[in-house]
C-alpha cells in the first residue's frame, strides 16, 4: 500500500500540531490512570488525614470480598443481559426495517433517536414506567397477576436496569446492523431463494453468517458500554439496590470511592475495570483486523 | 431439460413504468437462446422473471408442462448464473456448491457425488476446500456455473456472466459455456449486452429493443437479414452505415430503381464496401478518408462520403493503399443493401 509522507518545513510544527491532543490525553486520561494505580497501592485513614502505603493488599482484599465477588457476578449478569437485549431487539428491527423501501429513512431516523438521550434521562423514564406506585408497566403486570416491585425484588431490580440500558443502545446497534445488511448483495439472498431456502433458512445460513463481523464489534461495544457507560442509568434507577442486587463494578466504584470514601479499594477497583477494558479491546482489535475473513 | 414458453409476458412496475412489454417466446428443449440488447431493454428483468426473481404482471410462463407464474423461485427448476455470481463468501467452494442440495433434502453421498462431478467438469477440484475470496474472477465464474449444474436444472439462466471478466478470459469462458451446453443438452437462456457473445453462443438470438422484441432468429439469419434499423445497427461490428437513398441514386444509378418506394435509407455493412470492383453490377461512391484504424488483421476506413456529411466505416482486410485526406472510391453489389424505412424502422423487402 502507498502513503503520503507529509513533509513539514519547521522541526517543531509536527509536534506542536500534536501537542492539543497529546496535553489532553495526559491530564484527563494518563494521569488520572496513574493517579487510580498509585492510589490502590495505598490507604487512607479514616478522617483522611494521611495515607500508608499498603503494597497489593487493596487488591487482596478485594478479591476476597464477598460484596466485591457479588458485583462480579452482578456485572455479568447485567452486562450479557444488555448485551443480549438490545443486539437481538435491534437486529430484529433492522432486519424489519431493511425490507422496507420509501419508509425506510422515516423508520431509521425515528429509531435513531434514543441514542440522543442521555443515560441518565433514560434511567428516569424508566423509573417512571416501572415505578411500582405510579408506573404504567406494573399495573398492566399486576391485572395479568404479578406484583412488580424493583425495590425489593432483585429479579425485578435487575430486569429494569437491563431494560434501561438496553433501550438507549438498541438505536445505536440497529443502525450499524442495518448498514451491514445493506452492504449484503442482493443478488446473495436471491441466489440461496433459488438454491432452495426459504426465508428463515436465508437469515440464518447466509444473512446472519455475513453478518458476523458486525455483530462481534457491536458485541464488544455492548459489553464495553454495559461495563462502564451505565453508571447513570443505575444512579437514576436503583442505586445498585435492592441488597447489592444491581451494584455493578462502576457504581460499587463510585459508592465505595465518593460515598464510603475507601478510596484505596476504589482505586483497586478502577484498576480492575481498566485491565477488563484493555482486555476486551484487544480482544476486539484482533477480530476486527480478522473481518474480512469470512 | 424442458421447454420453455413465454406467452405475452408484461412487467410493469409502480407509476407505470413498463420495462416489459409483451414478450412471446418458445425455446425448445435443449436449446440456447440469448436475450441481447442495449442496457433498460428490459432483458435483465425479463430473465429475473423467468427466475421467479420479479412477479409476472402479465401473460403466462411454462417451464416444460407447468405453469409457473406464482411459483417461488426454488419451485421452478431453474439454475441462474449471475453477473457478480454471487458465492456465498463465508462458504468453502464445496459448500456453496453442495447449498442448493442441501436444502433440496438430499443425501449426503448423492451431494458428495455430484458436486464431485460438476468440480472435475469444471476443473475446480482443487478449489473445492478454498473460499470463494481466495480464486481468481474465471475461477469464481467456473464455480458459479457449478453452483448451477449441480443441481441439475430444467433450465439455466445466465445473468451476463462474463461482464466481469476481462477480454481474455471472455472468450475462453464463452467457448466453454457453450460447450458445456451442447454436452449437457440443458434448456438455456443467457442475457447479455455484448452482441458478438450473443452471435457466437446463441443457437437462436432474441434481440430486444425498449421492453419489446425487435427480431427472432438464428446469428446468421439476423446478422444477414436485419428485420429494423436497431438491428441493422446493433449487430454487427462496426455498426452498419445507413445510406439515404436519395443520395445513392442521385449518382445516377439505376441499379437501386427496383428498391420498394417507401425505402429512404439502405443500410451496407462496413465488410461490404468494397475497394476493389466486383465483377458483378455494383455502385460506385467516391468518399474522403477521415481516419484509418487498423486492427491487425483487418482494418477500418472511417470515411465521408463525396458532396455530403455521411460518415461512414469501410472493413478492409489487411492494410490500405490511400493515406488520410485522400479521396477513396468504393464499390457495393446490389445484394449487399439492406433496404429500410425510416419512419417505421423496419426493413422494406
Amino acid at each position: 500500500m502507498q502513503t503520503k509522507r507529509m513533509t513539514f518545513p519547521g522541526r517543531w510544527l509536527p509536534y506542536a500540531l500534536l501537542a492539543p491532543q497529546v496535553i489532553v490525553t495526559l491530564i484527563f486520561f494518563i494521569w488520572p490512570a496513574g493517579q487510580a494505580l498509585y492510589q490502590s497501592l495505598l490507604r487512607e485513614d479514616a478522617f483522611g488525614l494521611s495515607s500508608t502505603f499498603v503494597g497489593l493488599d487493596n487488591f487482596r482484599r478485594l478479591l476476597g470480598d464477598p460484596l466485591y465477588l457479588n458485583s462480579l457476578s452482578v456485572t455479568t449478569v447485567f452486562a450479557v443481559g444488555t448485551t443480549a437485549l438490545s443486539m437481538g431487539v435491534a437486529l430484529l428491527l433492522a432486519v424489519t426495517v431493511n425490507r422496507l423501501l420509501r419508509s425506510r429513512n422515516l423508520y431509521t431516523t425515528l429509531l435513531v433517536w434514543p441514542y440522543a438521550i442521555a443515560p441518565a434521562i433514560a434511567g428516569v423514564l424508566w423509573w417512571f414506567i416501572f415505578h411500582p406506585t405510579i408506573g404504567i408497566l406494573p399495573y398492566v403486570l399486576e391485572m395479568l397477576g404479578y406484583r412488580w416491585n424493583h425495590r425489593t425484588s432483585s429479579v425485578d431490580a435487575m430486569i429494569l436496569v437491563i431494560f434501561a440500558a438496553a433501550w438507549k443502545q438498541i438505536a445505536y446497534n440497529f443502525l450499524f446492523f442495518l448498514a451491514g445488511l445493506q452492504s449484503i448483495p442482493q443478488s446473495l439472498i436471491e441466489a440461496a431463494a433459488i438454491d432452495g431456502a426459504g426465508p428463515v433458512k436465508r437469515f440464518w445460513s447466509i444473512v446472519f453468517p455475513l453478518l458476523a463481523p458486525t455483530t462481534f464489534f457491536l458485541m464488544v461495544v455492548n459489553v464495553v458500554y454495559a461495563m462502564f457507560d451505565t453508571f447513570g442509568v443505575i444512579h437514576a434507577t436503583t442505586q445498585g439496590g435492592p441488597a447489592q442486587a444491581t451494584n455493578i463494578l462502576v457504581y460499587k466504584v463510585y459508592a465505595d470511592g465518593f460515598v464510603g470514601m475507601n478510596l484505596g479499594s476504589s482505586a483497586a477497583q478502577s484498576v480492575i475495570l481498566m485491565i477488563i477494558v484493555i482486555a476486551l479491546t484487544v480482544v476486539q482489535f484482533r477480530f476486527i483486523e480478522r473481518r474480512v475473513n469470512y | 431439460m424442458a421447454r420453455l414458453k413465454l406467452e405475452g409476458l408484461k412487467k410493469t412496475y409502480a407509476g407505470d413504468v413498463q420495462a416489459v412489454k409483451g414478450i412471446d417466446l418458445d425455446v425448445a428443449d435443449g436449446e440456447f437462446v440469448v436475450l441481447v440488447g442495449p442496457s433498460g431493454c428490459g432483458k435483465s428483468t425479463l430473465l429475473r422473471m423467468v427466475a421467479g426473481l420479479e412477479s409476472i404482471t402479465e401473460g403466462e410462463l411454462t417451464i416444460g408442462e407447468r405453469k409457473v407464474n406464482d411459483l417461488e423461485p426454488a419451485q421452478r427448476d431453474i439454475a441462474m448464473v449471475f453477473q457478480n455470481y454471487a458465492l456465498y463468501p463465508h462458504m468453502t467452494v464445496y459448500d456453496n456448491l453442495a447449498y442448493g442440495l442441501k436444502n433440496r433434502g438430499f443425501k449426503r453421498d448423492e451431494i458428495e457425488r455430484r458436486v464431485r462431478e460438476a468440480a472435475r467438469m469444471l476443473e475446480i477440484e482443487e478449489f473445492l476446500p478454498r473460499k470463494p475470496r481466495q480464486l481468481s474472477g474465471g475461477q469464481r465464474q467456473r464455480v458459479a456455473m457449478g453452483r448451477a449444474l449441480v443441481r441439475e436444472p430444467e433450465v439455466f439462466l445466465f445473468d451476463e456472466p462474463l461482464s466481469n471478466l476481462d477480454a481474455k478470459l471472455r472468450v475462453q469462458m464463452r467457448v466453454e459455456i457453450k460447450q458445456l451446453q451442447r454436452r449437457l443438452k440443458t434448456t438455456s437462456l443467457y442475457v447479455t449486452h455484448d452482441q458478438l457473445e450473443a452471435m457466437t453462443l446463441g443457437d437462436r438470438l432474441v434481440v430486444l429493443n425498449g421492453g419489446r422484441i425487435e427480431q427472432v432468429g438464428t446469428p446468421m439469419e439476423i446478422y444477414a437479414r436485419p428485420a429494423s434499423i436497431f438491428v441493422a445497427t446493433f449487430i454487427g461490428s462496426p455498426a452498419m452505415n445507413l445510406i439515404p437513398v436519395a443520395y445513392l441514386k442521385e449518382r445516377g444509378n439505376g441499379l437501386l430503381d427496383d428498391l420498394p418506394p417507401d425505402t429512404d435509407l439502405v443500410g451496407i455493412r462496413p465488410d461490404d464496401l468494397r475497394i476493389q470492383p466486383p465483377d458483378a453490377p455494383h455502385l460506385v461512391v467516391e468518399s474522403t478518408l477521415e481516419l484509418f484504424e487498423a486492427a491487425g488483421a483487418e482494418s477500418h476506413l472511417y470515411v465521408r462520403l463525396a458532396g455530403s456529411d455521411q460518415p461512414s466505416v469501410i472493413r478492409t482486410a489487411g492494410q490500405s493503399p490511400v493515406a488520410e485526406g485522400e479521396t477513396l472510391r468504393f464499390h457495393v453489389v446490389r445484394e449487399a443493401l439492406h433496404p429500410f424505412n425510416s419512419a417505421s424502422g423496419k426493413r422494406t423487402v
